[in-house]
């Protein structure tokens, strides 16, 4: 017993007391906003500086932000890729740099001994503005992104991938792959990526997370130092709003594959949406919850149709895509999408019931504290809270805002933004299946 | 008792380089179960993981991929819980599970609010020995796995020509087994044979709990005592050794498959810390698997990817931990006008350099760099460290050898990168397969649209 005891109050001297993460947020003299979250507990931090330069900022040059994004670590300042790498390495510290459809995102995973830090530091500073460009590494990288875009030919999910956010945003910004396609990627130039350099990647139009064990005025100091070479520049002009689809469709896209790949969706929710918890909360018992969903269960669970079925949103700046997916056996295709489609429209009159929203609630509340339990996944939150301006108590805020939700807001908000009649239907596979396969 | 204790008094020192680093705490239930804990109060969550040794390695002909269709079976119910209802268990509890399986172990998962461990314990406890396998359900969950197996293995030729690929490597080993089983043997599964399968490996005696979190460590032991100590052990049956025949020179293959791109993959038979006569050979592998893939900076991507521009990627690895002897592989996908071929002479120099010249200290040091640096890193993440610890446990290699890691690996000098590279890295063990890539007939990427209703 004494035993016992003891240990326990030595244990009690060690836990550190959980709370929510407490984000502070400023701005550097060049405008650019800064985010950050002291954690303890390992010497280390994770930086990412952020900008509005997705491939929705493409126009018509498809890729040309994906390129831009790649090309910024193959040659900066005085250093070539592999000076670059190096430098990285040689303490220890990961680095990487990437487009999605809103934003470009460079990180960096970095320990906090000062030697180690400085030099990841200076040279994530470095990338971010004086980025060569130069003809022999730009064409190098163009060749490999060709050949990566040549090799989604080969995957019948890449195809659907394309196809589908095609028929979702016909003339919009969201409707080409992040990595452009090959016609577009084969005519850029150097000075092309330069040009989108010179108008995105500039200081107001960025934002800078930092999350980990350094103390609020080296975080400071951080922020200032990181944009420093940028020059102030501006705010790109918003991007158009989405068009919905004018009516549904259905195509296919005939490939040697033994599975049919099925897409389903329409644009469907924005980052500050109304209607996000409603929807979320929604999706969550429709298709959202992994193993306990209704897609799951009726395709997987009931029927063995399918691996994988599943739905989500995806919001944007813009609405983001709403996305039913499955695969299945070619010859099943069609009784695949006859049960996505009842179970959707069964979802969209009905609802969950009480018991499905309660469930839905349990999980989401009681599993909240898991999805930033870790720096890496926490520094990706406070990015999406900075980057689409939401409040800074949106994590604390978030369970009590689900569990609001109600069945009626769930049905109401279905029914306007899940329009059945807008439904656009992608199928990748082999429509006849001949027994010769 | 005393010992305890003491180990929790350490536990509350601040390590000064990271004070979130700490001892994993080891009981072992007298039915055998063993459990190992470490702490981590960084976030009130916890991971908690039940690991089989039973993996496609133990599996014997005619039932290949038997562990993966158990591990799916395993969410079919019990005598207490129908179908279904695990998950749904889990689901309202807050959590988030899964299962996978490899060649020598299938895992199950839970991660949780750290206050409901209990949950996942109790139904996990359940599954251990009161699984049943009903005949309805199997049918279902059959075309399920093939549908995983056309998705992850038939439909993408890279995976596709992997499987052919460690089908012709090994003579003899079960490695040469795909880890989700040859079509022919997953049509034939019975509930006779999962039943067989799952009444042989699945006791507390032939499995660890590992939990990693905001938890203490005693309060996991009698939580494990109280859901797992009436589990009945099995006799567990020592494995044939199926050590695979020494390899008499090259063995090459083409695959042909639709595609659009030409890859090539080697492979050299190799030990792995589990078999290996010399630890510091296989530690030595890991740094030489390093110095030709480890980041950017590393010989392949430096030198074949930016140097040559001969490879739009290229890759090496070494799984040192696997509980057999297996590979030390290369990958790579040629530029536009290169081939597959191409690249294998390319791999096949940077071989030949790394057994003529030292590496050097810039080199070597850079490796130990990173390799010091991620091992902080991946402390940041409870699912990582849980899965470290169940996997070394399952091989057989003891959970302690995760701390030795760092260590090991900086004693490697130089010399026995260059002299493993010598040993080992020879062509008469060297496997190679090229994928040629064939015409995707789809009717000129013919697509029909329709507007709908």
């Amino acid at each position: 017993m004494p035993i016992r005891l003891l240990s326990f109050i030595l244990l009690l001297f060690c836990n550190t007391l959980w709370a929510a993460a407490k984000i502070e947020h400023w701005q550097t003299p060049q405008g650019s906003r800064v985010y950050y979250v002291q954690t303890e507990g390992l010497p280390m931090v994770d930086i990412q500086v952020v900008l509005d330069a997705g491939s929705a900022r493409d126009g018509k040059q498809f890729g040309v932000a994906s390129l831009t994004a790649d090309l910024l670590d193959a040659g900066a300042g005085s250093w070539d890729a592999d000076d670059i790498a190096k430098r990285f390495e040689s303490v220890g510290a990961q680095f990487g740099a990437g487009a999605s459809t809103d934003l470009v995102t460079l990180s960096l995973r970095t320990l906090t001994d000062t030697a180690l830090f400085s030099k990841a530091l200076e040279t994530m500073q470095v990338i971010l503005s004086k980025p060569s460009f130069n003809k022999a590494d730009f064409s190098r990288e163009q060749k490999r992104t060709l050949a990566m875009l040549k090799q989604t030919e080969e995957s019948p999910g890449d195809l659907a991938g394309i196809a589908f956010s095609n028929a979702l945003y016909g003339g919009h910004p969201y409707a080409h792959p992040t990595a452009g396609i090959m016609k577009t990627v084969a005519a850029l130039t150097p000075g092309d990526l330069k040009n989108f350099y010179k108008k995105y990647y500039v200081a107001t139009n960025a934002m800078v997370v930092i999350v980990g064990d350094v103390p609020k005025q080296q975080a400071e100091q951080i922020a200032e130092k990181l944009l420093a070479g940028l020059p102030a520049g501006q705010k790109p002009e918003a991007l158009p709003d989405v068009t919905m689809p004018a009516k549904a469709t259905q195509q296919h896209i005939e490939f040697p594959s033994s599975q049919t790949h099925v897409l389903v969706g329409l644009p469907g929710s924005y980052r500050k949406d109304p209607d996000y918890f409603p929807l979320y909360v929604g999706n969550h018992v429709l298709g959202g919850s992994g193993l306990v969903s209704k897609l799951f269960n009726e395709v997987r669970e009931k029927r063995g149709l399918a691996y994988s079925a599943s739905s989500s949103f995806a919001p944007l700046l813009k609405q983001g895509p709403f996305t039913i997916g499955l695969q299945t056996r070619n010859d099943q295709t069609q009784q695949a999408l006859e049960v996505l489609n009842q179970t959707l429209n069964d979802f969209i009159s009905k609802g969950p019931t009480p018991e499905e929203l309660t469930s839905a609630k349990q999980n989401i509340v009681g599993g909240f504290a898991m999805r930033f339990d870790t720096n890496k996944e926490l520094a990706n939150y406070v990015a999406m809270i900075g980057f689409y301006d939401l409040p800074l108590d949106y994590l604390d805020t978030f369970q009590q805002n689900v569990e609001k939700v109600t069945i009626a807001e769930i049905v109401d908000a279905f029914k306007r933004r899940v329009n059945p009649q807008l439904l656009q239907t992608v199928t990748v596979g082999q429509a006849k299946t001949d027994s010769a396969k | 008792m005393n010992k305890q204790l003491i180990g929790l008094a350490l536990l509350c020192v601040p390590v000064l380089a990271s004070s979130a680093a700490t001892k994993v705490s080891e009981h072992t239930l007298r039915n055998g179960l063993k459990v190992l804990v470490k702490e981590d109060h960084r976030s009130p969550v916890v991971v908690s993981q039940v690991w089989y040794k039973v993996g496609s390695s133990y599996e014997p002909g005619g039932i290949t991929g038997a562990s993966h269709m158990l591990e799916h079976m395993m969410f079919k119910g019990t005598d207490r819980h129908p179908a279904g209802e695990f998950s749904k268990i889990i689901a309202a509890n807050g959590g988030d599970e899964n299962a996978f399986t490899g060649q020598d172990y299938t895992a199950y998962f839970q991660t949780m609010a750290a206050s409901k461990l209990s949950v996942s314990l109790e139904l996990e406890a359940d599954r251990m020995r009161n699984l049943h396998l009903l005949p309805e359900e199997l049918k279902k969950e059959l075309q399920v796995v093939t549908e995983e197996r056309r998705m992850r293995t038939d439909d993408n030729p890279q995976a596709k020509m992997q499987e052919h690929f460690m089908a012709m490597v090994y003579s003899n080993s079960p490695y040469k087994n795909p880890v989700i089983g040859w079509p022919a043997d997953i049509a034939a599964y019975t509930v006779k044979d999962l039943q067989a399968w799952y009444q042989r490996w699945y006791a507390p005696n032939n499995a660890t709990l590992v939990v990693v979190g905001d938890v203490k460590p005693q309060d996991v032991f009698d939580l494990a005592e109280k859901y797992f100590a009436n589990l009945k052990t099995s006799e567990i049956e020592t494995l044939k050794p199926q050590t695979e025949v020494e390899q008499r020179g090259i063995r090459k293959m083409t695959v042909k498959l639709p595609a659009k791109l030409p890859y090539v993959l080697m492979g050299y038979k190799v030990p792995t810390l589990k078999t290996v006569e010399q630890e510091w050979e296989s530690y030595a592998l890991e740094v030489l698997a390093g110095v030709l893939d480890g980041g950017s900076s590393a010989r392949l991507t430096s030198g074949l990817v930016r140097g040559k521009q001969i490879a739009v990627s290229a890759g090496a690895s070494y799984s040192m931990t696997d509980r057999l002897a297996s590979l030390f592989a290369l990958e790579a996908t040629p530029n536009e006008g290169k081939t597959a071929q191409n690249l294998e002479t390319a791999l096949k120099a940077e071989i030949t350099k790394l057994q003529k010249d030292l590496v050097s200290n810039e080199e070597l040091q850079r490796i130990k760099a990173q390799v010091l640096a991620s091992n902080i890193y991946e402390k940041d993440s409870n699912f990582y460290q849980a899965m470290q610890l169940g996997m070394l446990e399952t091989v057989g290699l003891g959970w302690q050898k995760a701390d030795e890691y760092v260590e090991k690996v900086n004693q490697v000098t130089a010399e026995q990168v260059r002299d493993v590279a010598r040993k080992y890295l020879i062509e008469d063990h060297l496997t190679v397969a090229y994928l040629e890539p064939q015409a995707i007939n789809n009717g000129a990427g013919k697509t029909e649209k329709k507007g709908a209703k």
